[in-house]
């Protein structure tokens, strides 16, 4: 399956990759990796006119301690989050998800920007990077704005980024030595999720993400309200779905999907909270 | 679009329209047929080649994206009539049935190596879930790549 037509440009740097894309508006997409838009362009679920590769800012592909957070650049690879020192060490639970995206040879490619810009429910890292309480920075025309990743996505594939911005860094909070877990279900090693679960828990205090679970990752407050008023792990577990709405599919029914997280929730706070 | 790229240590110069896919621009164009297309989804690994050392998956790589890059399939593993350790390993150890899989597959495990140089038979097993065998001969694949990896080249 060969893509619809479109012209390509090259940005040199993000200025340039933004001032293209307002150039064209609408009908421009930024390509990094590519590896959640171009198998939609081959199924010709898109057809951008134009494709902006901001592949090579390599600028923007790093991972810094920051202090209290650990700033990752928009186009570090799945590859390098995962094999990380910085965060192997700081944000354990953000190298462990990066390690189930895709496949080696996805994760050569694709980028964490790019991942969340796509804002797909069944990806691995919106809903870890919301369950840590991130922090996404994106540039546009007008400048740069902080946007907090539970504000991030709006809808199905749909996110906070307007037409002419672009992610640029992504802002994790060191973890502290808190415990940490992420579940993945699925049939196949590289499939997506059926669903997943990225939590961490310091005492009283936790972070639960949900991955396909419903139009947009989701943040499962009422687990971690839960656990703060001090419920067992298994009652809070119970809560797993409270803010979910999910899908039925070929792989599973809604039904199916709320009993698995809250077995994967369940799951993923015992190990946490060990 | 004018791009270049060193292919198997050649420098190839090619006018292409930017939707080309990097299986395609290597198979029709460059005329490399060594590399299959199984799925065409980035799910089966079957066009595995290495972009700039790494094993990506070509056929969710546009050519355009591999301008100036290194580009080494499975033609430029062999010196002359001698193949490369891991493909020699995956004879001596038949490492494969209908052989479909199985450029991809040495591509991939040699990428695997590369970042692994020791691997456990879990961790080849892992490092190749982008690789699919429909003949299911996944044993004699990982044996091959552990003896590979055990001969230390």
């Amino acid at each position: 399956m060969i893509p619809a037509a479109f012209d390509y440009k090259r940005a040199g740097s993000a200025a340039e990759a933004i001032s293209l894309v307002s150039e064209y508006g609408d009908d421009a997409k930024f390509l990094a990796g590519g590896h959640s838009l171009l198998p939609l362009m081959k199924l010709r679920l898109a057809a951008p006119g134009v494709l902006v590769d901001i592949g090579r800012l390599t600028d923007l592909s790093y991972i810094r301690d920051a202090g209290d957070h650990i700033a990752i650049g928009a186009l570090t690879r799945h590859m390098d989050v995962e094999k990380s020192p910085v965060l192997a060490q700081h944000v354990p639970l953000l190298a462990c998800a990066a390690g189930h995206v895709g496949d080696p040879q996805v994760r050569h490619r694709g980028t964490i920007g790019g991942s969340i810009a796509h804002a797909d429910p069944a990806s691995d890292l919106p809903a870890t990077t919301l369950a840590l309480g991130a922090t996404y920075v994106v540039q546009g025309a007008s400048g740069t704005r902080e946007i907090a990743a539970k504000d991030f996505y709006k809808g199905f594939l749909e996110s906070a980024l307007r037409p002419d911005e672009m992610l640029t860094e992504i802002r994790v909070p060191k973890m502290h030595g808190a415990g940490w877990s992420f579940q993945k279900f699925n049939r196949r090693a590289q499939d997506w999720a059926i669903v997943g679960v990225a939590a961490w828990r310091r005492g009283s205090e936790s972070g639960v993400g949900l991955v396909n679970m419903g139009s947009t990752p989701v943040l499962a407050s009422s687990v971690a309200s839960a656990i703060a008023s001090g419920a067992s792990v298994a009652d809070a577990a119970q809560k797993a779905s409270a803010e979910a709405e999910p899908q039925s599919d070929l792989n599973a029914t809604s039904d199916y999907r709320k009993h698995l997280a809250s077995v994967l929730v369940r799951r993923a706070l015992d190990e946490a909270s060990k | 679009m004018k791009i270049s790229v060193t292919v198997n240590g050649e420098k190839r110069d090619s006018d292409i329209e930017p939707r080309t896919l990097l299986v395609q621009y290597i198979r029709e164009n460059l005329e490399l047929t060594g590399t299959n297309v199984g799925c065409d989804t980035s799910s089966c690994g079957a066009c595995s080649m290495h972009m700039n050392g790494e094993a990506v998956k070509s056929c969710t790589v546009l050519a355009v994206q591999a301008d100036g890059c290194d580009i080494t399939t499975i033609e430029g593993l062999a010196k002359g009539d001698k193949m490369h350790p891991m493909q020699e390993a995956f004879m001596q150890n038949h490492g494969l049935q209908c052989g479909y899989c199985t450029p991809g597959m040495v591509m991939a495990a040699i990428s695997l190596l590369k970042e692994n140089p020791n691997p456990t038979e879990e961790d080849v097993r892992i490092g190749l879930e982008g690789n699919l065998c429909r003949c299911t001969g996944y044993h004699n694949i990982v044996q091959s790549v552990l003896a590979c990896a055990k001969a230390g080249k």
